[in-house]
């Protein structure tokens, strides 16, 4: 399996959340997409959707499965990756890159620092994995 | 992996895509062993088993199998079953995997004369499907392939393995179903493996024997026929056979298409973003009128596709429905099937 970045922070959820200058970019992390498999239809936010931390904000379906996106942060959308609809692959191929899927506008941005970071999220997969 | 009906099957081994693919380009291994095997033996076997049962094994030949509805009284399905033809003295029924025990009871209750074997701890099975499945399968065996049609078998040994080899399957594809001594699977399992690398044979998982039977609208018992649907509703009116005399459940079946079906098992493709799953309402302006009872994303005809029972009314191709998508009304349209070709 691919290594989880230190730039990013994780849910217990498997989603991570990457600060980009002022926003923050979310996606789901490589656990996520080997768990869910073949990524083929990604329904996501539109534009200036709030998001609210531990809620859902989108459903990523695999072949075998349907599974919810939770929120990571609060905030509003400001950009969804468009390029999903036509290749929501991507996931699979690159979940911390070119997979991403919204970025938010962060109402309040220390969210992020009670997030996992990789150490952490390292860790929970383990203690997860059977 | 995951528990399918007691039995520790894995979805995926690469990937349900790549699986799919495999199978629908080159050959795909499935191991099916959980399916069960009932049997009939003796004199009266195939009466006693062809009373049972929607399909006519009268009019097959010693070899042959045929598909057919185990029905009880009210014309619903017991199970889905394919009954091989040995011999009149013969008669080996292969039955889904939850379904065992009760299929087994529901036979010993109804049998007219010879009672049933479960035989289903006696055989493994592989189901070796795609179309460079009898190519790989030839190399290890002496039969001639090539004179085994489909929906005919015949015994003999695979990779030194004793075997029924049945040109059926659950893809859409050409292949083999393969049933043999379950201290033998494993080896037979290898030697498969080994003589199809080349050939690109993966093994395939439960997914993409969904993804793969979905595209061809084959019922899955349980999602898309139960004991409340008939095969006149769910569309498979071919294996009933009328003139073959009584079976049980005839009489309601009779009943049934005496007056007409209210309610049809459709194929249908979204015409919106959305994959339809198991379970989502089937609307038809605002009004529910039906259930999705199998949906995915085809991997071969790359759209999202589902079945699901509508009203006879809404059935026909090119009818516009909605299917709730987490509630959100989707378009929907019903069309032709099965949905690969």
């Amino acid at each position: 399996m691919a290594e989880n970045p230190k730039n990013v922070r994780y849910t217990k959820d498997h989603e991570w959340a990457r600060r980009d200058g002022g926003g923050v970019v979310v996606g789901v992390t490589a656990h996520a997409q080997e768990a869910l498999g073949d990524v083929v239809y990604v329904e996501l936010p539109k534009v200036g959707d709030a998001v609210t931390a531990g809620s859902p904000f989108g459903v990523v379906e695999s072949t075998k499965a349907v599974s919810e996106l939770f929120a990571p942060i609060s905030g509003k959308v400001t950009k969804v990756n468009t390029a999903l609809a036509d290749e929501p692959s991507i996931i699979n191929t690159d979940p911390y890159g070119a997979g991403w899927i919204v970025e938010v506008e962060p109402s309040d941005p220390s969210q992020l620092d009670a997030l996992m970071d990789a150490d952490g999220y390292n860790e929970l997969l383990a203690k997860t994995a059977t | 992996m995951v528990d399918f009906a007691g039995w520790d099957m894995p979805v995926q081994y690469t990937g349900v895509v790549a699986e799919h693919e495999a199978v629908r380009t080159a050959a795909g291994l499935f191991d099916v062993s959980h399916m069960g095997e009932i049997e009939f033996r003796g004199d009266g076997a195939l009466e006693s088993a062809n009373a049972l049962i929607t399909n006519d094994l009268g009019r097959a030949a010693n070899g042959q199998a045929v598909y057919a509805g185990l029905l009880n009284h009210q014309g619903g399905f017991v199970d889905d079953v394919v009954a091989y033809r040995f011999s009149p003295e013969h008669v080996l029924l292969c039955v889904n995997a939850s379904n065992r025990e009760k299929d087994f009871a529901w036979m010993t209750e109804n049998t007219p004369r010879v009672r049933p074997v479960n035989r289903s701890d006696d055989f493994a099975q592989l189901a070796i499907q795609g179309p460079r499945a009898a190519s790989i399968v030839q190399a290890l065996t002496d039969l001639p392939l090539e004179s085994i049609a489909t929906y005919r078998f015949h015994e003999g040994t695979v990779a030194g393995v004793p075997c029924i080899v049945s040109r059926t399957g659950y893809t859409g594809e050409d292949g083999f179903e393969l049933y043999c001594p379950p201290d033998r699977a494993e080896h037979l399992w290898n030697a498969l493996l080994e003589a199809g690398r080349t050939a690109g044979l993966v093994p395939a998982g439960l997914g993409a024997r969904d993804t793969l039977r979905t595209e061809m609208k084959y019922a899955l018992y349980g999602n898309d026929i139960d004991d409340a649907h008939t095969p006149l509703e769910a569309g498979l009116g071919w294996i009933v056979k009328w003139d073959k005399g009584e079976f049980v459940g005839r009489p309601a079946l009779a009943a049934q298409k005496s007056v007409g079906v209210q309610r049809k098992l459709v194929g249908f493709e979204m015409r919106e973003p959305g994959i339809p799953r198991h379970g989502y309402a089937i609307g038809k302006d605002g009004q529910p009128v039906g259930e999705v009872t199998s949906g995915t994303q085809g991997p071969t005809v790359k759209r999202a596709i589902g079945i699901g029972y509508v009203p006879t009314a809404l059935a026909a191709e090119g009818t516009p429905l909605e299917i709730d998508i987490r509630g959100r009304p989707v378009r929907a349209q019903v069309v032709k099937t099965p949905f690969k070709r």
